[in-house]
């Protein structure tokens, strides 16, 4: 079956993994792989989603008093934020392609920021919530007439934006390793995979906020 | 030992000195492997040994439904024992078996890799495994489970009184672990290939276990995010499911679903894969059809994510969706026969060769069609609602799954157990097994067809007087089938210390796992990287050594 062979590279590029045969392949399998991670995802968040629409089609007048309690001006601060954290990413993938360092690691610490302002806002819309008392099986107390849907509308409220914050946790995290691996100097202009594969996640974690933001906030609020 | 060595001798093969099992000692240099063999062993070893809890409780089941009254076990005791028999079975045992075990040794050797796109995320896999399998005893330890392993809401969520949450997230970790195999396996088969090694070379074994990985990656994070909500709702008290809120239980059974059924095809597709590639070794001949075996593995992966429905005929689905549901589940026959029918015509003059897999070849031709052709009973709406929760669907989901994935499994496992251990295993013994596994699995589940049709229903410990003969049949089967899974767990076991070593290539198989890479392969697998010239099985007449 095999009738000759191919020669072992006998040089080593920085950052080349031992199953590999060289850079080019290395790239191709990292990107490959964070796609279809993110399409596990996309499959993941689809679980909450259609959950979403189910019970949106079934209970709209709930659904309308769920959005009227939420903050929109946060929501929109927020959306903002995470845009321009998705910028400042896509600046520390271009930067790491460039080889700078200090740019990368730049554009790196601002959009750990901006994610982690997205955070505070979100922690301080969650405290306004369980103030209200709405929040459903630990602090449900809605004042006023309401429908009794209500509680599936913030159980999705609660779900589906937890489990993205969730996320957002998850990826600060990772931007941490990556701001110390940058700060050592390990990401050149010819190794940087590992920034470019992160940009991909935190790109996608910033749709997913696209998507739950209008969904949420905004759908039948006039 | 002088023996062993005069017979590795004999077939003139100088195995290298080091290989992937004496290349370091010590636990340390087993757990923190990034090599995919050793990740192979360990899954394993871990596997087994779920497969002998699974298989105690299923003992346990089929003790006390020896006789018609509740003997050693009543409703509530039942309840778990059932429950834990399905998930440690299907989340633990086999929905990893095939691919996580020979799926991690051999997708690398086949394709002509040193190792997967991704070894610590292999090894990640093993642990996330680990720690699932873990929660799963201790939950069992601290009382078990009674929700069944379809964790049906409101039950799971509301009512059960045991223990719910730890063992949903051992079944969520179980499925993470099966998502990062796929995606290893996925990434591996599309950019590590060989040079000359074009997808329509590649082992059907890799296109069986690529339609796998579909499934892994796009149905497992569904069954993930539909614990997760019954999970929030059993913990917190949030309603998804909860009617009292206006949330619909149903929805749960369609998300449910929409994962459960395609695993069953992540149950299967495996062991289609390796009877392909035993089928053609023992037959001496290339697969008959091999692109339509290789796109019958993408088509039913595919077909699989449009039949959940079938399981919810009586759940107040409407009539028109389950027509639906129950004519594309009549399409999943075709590339289920097309795979059949191939197989036949492939051994169809061929020149057989009487091994333990062409023994388990046999068996798993048998129990598949019975499986299979069972399935359609069930597809059938109208046939459905009489056999819907009888023991007529047990006895078919345990065809296929059992039936299908374990004989491919073992099949599997003796195929290429000198290749994975450096030794050969007795023959006479591993045919006897195959034989026992064949008789006692027909023995235990044929019975059930019959009293399923005859109106018994699953998941109670106490029947009527009148079904007891077949009962106590189906018990006796079940001891036979023990004896029939025990046995090789001994002889193989006993042949890494005592039986003689393996020659490079002893069914004189194609591939380059066979032809090129060592026994036992060395850790990065290759000398060199090889290159590809031909198409896959092209095989001849036996080579006398
Ligand atoms: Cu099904």
């Amino acid at each position: 079956m095999a009738a000759d062979h191919v020669d072992h590279h006998e040089h080593h590029p920085h950052g080349l993994a031992h199953q590999f045969e060289d850079m080019a392949q290395q790239k191709e399998s990292v990107l490959l792989g964070m796609w279809s991670f993110l399409i596990t995802e996309v499959l993941f968040f689809s679980g909450y989603f259609l959950t979403y629409l189910v019970y949106r089609t079934q209970y709209p007048v709930a659904f309308a008093e769920g959005s009227h309690e939420l903050d929109i001006t946060m929501g929109a601060f927020n959306t903002v934020v995470l845009i321009l954290s998705s910028l400042t990413m896509a600046m520390a993938v271009h930067k790491s392609h460039e080889g700078s360092k200090n740019g990368t690691l730049g554009y790196l610490i601002a959009t750990f920021i901006l994610g982690g302002v997205f955070l505070c806002v979100k922690y301080v819309e969650y405290s306004a919530k369980f103030e209200h008392g709405l929040v459903p099986g630990l602090a449900w107390h809605p004042h006023g007439e309401h429908s009794p849907q209500l509680a599936l509308f913030f159980s999705l409220y609660f779900g589906m934006t937890g489990m993205h914050a969730l996320h957002m946790i998850i990826g600060a995290g990772l931007l941490i390793w990556l701001l110390v691996k940058t700060a050592k100097g390990t990401y050149t202009a010819e190794y940087n995979a590992p920034i470019e594969v992160f940009g991909l996640y935190w790109h996608f974690v910033d749709i997913v906020w696209i998507f739950l933001f209008p969904l949420l906030y905004l759908l039948g609020r006039h | 030992m002088a023996i062993a060595e005069q017979d590795g001798n004999a077939s003139g093969y100088a195995a290298p000195e080091t290989n992937y099992i004496n290349n370091g000692y010590g636990l340390k240099s087993w757990l923190l492997t990034k090599d995919h063999k050793r990740i192979a062993v360990l899954y394993m070893i871990s596997i087994s040994i779920f497969f002998a809890v699974g298989g105690l409780f299923a003992g346990l089941i089929r003790l006390e439904l020896l006789t018609p009254q509740g003997d050693f076990s009543h409703s509530d005791t039942y309840n778990k024992l059932f429950t834990m028999h399905g998930v440690v079975m299907i989340f633990f045992f086999l929905v990893p078996s095939i691919p996580a075990t020979l799926g991690n040794f051999l997708v690398p050797i086949m394709i002509g890799a040193k190792d997967l796109a991704f070894p610590r995320i292999n090894l990640l896999s093993w642990y996330v495994y680990i720690i699932g399998g873990t929660l799963g005893v201790i939950g069992i330890l601290a009382g078990g489970v009674d929700t069944g392993w379809t964790f049906y809401t409101p039950y799971s969520s509301t009512y059960s009184n045991s223990n719910v949450l730890i063992v949903a997230f051992a079944g969520f970790l179980a499925g993470f672990s099966s998502i990062l195999t796929g995606l290893n396996f996925i990434v591996t088969i599309h950019t590590m290939r060989a040079p000359g090694m074009t997808w329509f070379r590649l082992p059907l074994f890799i296109w069986a276990h690529y339609a796998t990985s579909i499934i892994m990656l796009l149905g497992t994070p569904v069954i993930a995010i539909t614990l997760v909500l019954m999970m929030l709702e059993r913990a917190f008290g949030f309603g998804f499911f909860d009617p009292r809120l206006g949330g619909d239980p149903v929805l749960f059974q369609h998300l449910f679903w929409f994962y459960s059924h395609p695993a069953v095809y992540i149950m299967i597709l495996p062991s289609m894969g390796v009877m392909s590639e035993m089928i053609a070794c023992i037959s001496r001949k290339r697969v008959f059809g091999y692109e339509f075996v290789a796109f019958s593995s993408v088509a039913i992966a595919i077909l699989g994510f449009l039949v959940w429905g079938h399981h919810m005929f009586l759940s107040s689905q409407s009539t028109y969706a389950g027509m639906v549901f129950s004519v594309i589940t009549f399409l999943v026959a075709v590339p289920s026969a097309i795979k059949t029918f191939n197989w036949t015509a492939t051994m169809y003059k061929g020149s057989i060769v009487y091994n333990t897999p062409m023994y388990y070849v046999m068996g798993y031709l048998g129990l598949f069609l019975v499986g299979g052709l069972t399935g359609l009973f069930l597809s059938n709406m109208g046939l459905d609602i009489h056999l819907h929760d009888t023991y007529f669907i047990v006895a078919h989901f345990h065809y296929i799954m059992v039936g299908g994935q374990v004989m491919g499994y073992l099949g599997g496992m003796h195929f290429w157990w000198p290749k994975i251990s450096g030794k050969m295993y007795p023959e006479a013994l591993g045919k006897a097994s195959a034989v026992l596994v064949f008789l006692g699995f027909n023995l235990t589940f044929f019975p059930q067809f019959v009293l399923g049709y005859m109106g018994m229903p699953r998941r109670y410990h106490s029947y009527p007087d009148e079904f007891q003969i077949l009962n106590v049949a189906s018990t006796g089967g079940a001891s036979v089938l023990a004896l029939g899974y025990l046995l090789p767990g001994i002889y193989l076991i006993w042949s890494i210390f005592k039986g003689a070593n393996a020659p490079q290539n002893p069914w004189g198989a194609k591939g380059l796992e066979w032809e090129v890479a060592d026994t036992p392969p060395t850790t990065f697998n290759f000398e060199s990287t090889p290159v590809v010239t031909e198409e896959a099985y092209q095989y001849g007449p036996i080579e006398e050594h």
